[in-house]
């Protein structure tokens, strides 16, 4: 069971996606677990042969506890997972099914000379009696799922449960703010220039294809902290860890009260409407609770704007073991001198809340600048 | 198309932005971003939905027009009448 975050101590076992024999590369899907955070799809880093599961769908284990073997025997499980397989033989089929379940499992290997069936859709099609055979699911290369089960509520709702997302939120708080020295600097900016070349740009494009305000800020701070390291890592062990990529984590803020994080990978040398298209995505699948494990884990530096509705400024809480949260308020009408000229502009204020352990707040200041500077030059980015 | 049609297809595609939001309790004159919630992100997704179901293409200049039920459907229907 993978750690999605400093938070995180347990999941649960939703759905295998993929079965014993079935050879996987690296990034392939095999799995969804409920987590505080939603339902996260299980990337794997490895080639190989998936050769055993060890958790049955249903199942909360601890981080840690192995739930599958590739390319080996399978281990005897931790203990928490008692449904594992007993033998240590190469299993072909999937995981042992206790006896009080699937009375009459069908033949694995007919079923995969038609089509593939998880062993969750399985389970559930012979308590049903419903033959599979023959199917297409909705699955990796048609795979049948447990949601393709006719006439089958899906066993996982897909959605967010925001009791516990607010106890992952707690968690993760509490100890940044009981390990990381914050310090905190605001700069207020001229974003009119910024606005009207967005309004320019937007006006010839077709609505999917268009950028918001947020797209920019992104952009600008990704190139900002890829040039001052001290902002983008991970503090662990009692030191730094600069990291040479940047991935963005996206502060996404849930309807009804939650917030989540995931990772936007390489913000810095995406174009804006890539940047844009892959923050849409992030956007919505962090709202359905749909994120994948990788998105919880890898960001280097986290980015929260508060958007329209927002208030002026937004001092952050930074999420371990980052080291850095840069802060955006709402986009407000304010007078500014401009060559001796008190004029209405289109202005914003950036926030850094910054770990006092790695950086200072000259170098915050700095940063601060730079993003300025960036924004400055819409075009640029 | 009806004004009735164009409501129907309005809620929609509001309720495939945000499907948690119950529509029936929605007040023609509220703004929708008040009243559930909805950020920039939602309102260009809804911008998005408009533009394929209905073919509406909507300027960036007019999308401040779809932030209350009644200003978006009297937009609508001159747009698409």
């Amino acid at each position: 069971m993978p750690s999605l975050g400093a938070d995180m101590e347990a999941g649960t076992l939703v759905e295998w996606l993929k079965a014993p024999g079935d050879t996987i590369t690296r990034g392939d899907i095999i799995a969804v677990i409920e987590t505080q955070k939603g339902a996260i799809e299980i990337e794997v880093f490895e080639d190989g042969e998936l050769t055993a599961l060890l958790v049955e769908p249903g199942m909360k284990v601890p981080v840690g506890t192995p739930i599958a073997v590739i390319n080996g025997e399978p281990e005897p499980a931790a203990e928490a997972s008692s449904a594992a397989p007993s033998s240590t033989e190469p299993s072909v089929e999937p995981s042992p099914v206790p006896v009080s379940r699937a009375p009459s499992k069908p033949d694995v290997r007919l079923a995969r000379t038609q089509a593939r069936i998880s062993p969750a859709a399985r389970r559930i099609a012979a308590e049903q009696g419903i033959d599979l055979t023959g199917m297409t699911g909705t699955g990796p290369e048609g795979a049948v799922i447990s949601a393709d089960v006719p006439s089958h509520a899906p066993t996982h709702s897909r959605g967010l449960d925001l009791v516990e997302m607010r106890k992952a939120i707690a968690a993760a708080m509490a100890r940044s703010k009981r390990e990381i020295p914050h310090y905190y600097l605001s700069h207020t900016i001229d974003l009119t220039h910024a606005q009207i070349w967005l309004e320019q740009t937007n006006a010839e494009r077709r609505p999917a294809e268009r950028l918001l305000m947020g797209a920019l800020f992104l952009k600008a701070s990704a190139l900002a902290v890829a040039e001052r390291p001290g902002f983008n890592g991970f503090y662990t062990e009692d030191r730094f860890q600069p990291s040479d990529a940047v991935h963005t984590g996206v502060a996404v803020s849930i309807r009804g009260g939650g917030l989540v994080s995931p990772a936007l990978r390489d913000a810095n040398i995406l174009s804006l409407t890539d940047l844009m298209a892959k923050m849409r995505d992030l956007v919505n699948r962090a709202r359905k609770g749909q994120l994948r494990s990788s998105e919880l884990t890898d960001a280097t530096v986290t980015i929260s704007s508060l958007g329209e509705r927002g208030v002026e400024q937004l001092y952050g809480v930074i999420y371990p073991p980052q080291v850095a949260l840069i802060g955006f308020g709402a986009v407000i009408q304010k007078p500014m001198v401009i060559e001796g000229t008190v004029l209405p502009r289109s202005t914003v204020a950036i926030t850094l809340a910054a770990d006092h352990r790695v950086s200072d707040g000259q170098a915050g200041a700095r940063l601060l600048n730079d993003i300025n500077k960036l924004l400055q030059r819409p075009e640029t980015l | 198309m009806t004004v009735d049609e164009i409501k129907a297809a309005f809620l929609e595609a509001l309720n495939r932005v945000a499907p948690e939001i119950d529509v029936n309790d929605l007040d023609p004159i509220e703004d929708l971003r008040d009243a559930f919630d909805l950020d920039s992100m939602d309102i260009l997704n809804l911008t998005i939905e408009l533009h394929d179901t209905l073919g509406a293409d909507i300027p960036e200049a007019d999308v401040r027009k779809l932030t209350t039920m009644a200003s978006a459907i009297d937009y609508l229907e001159k747009l698409l009448g």
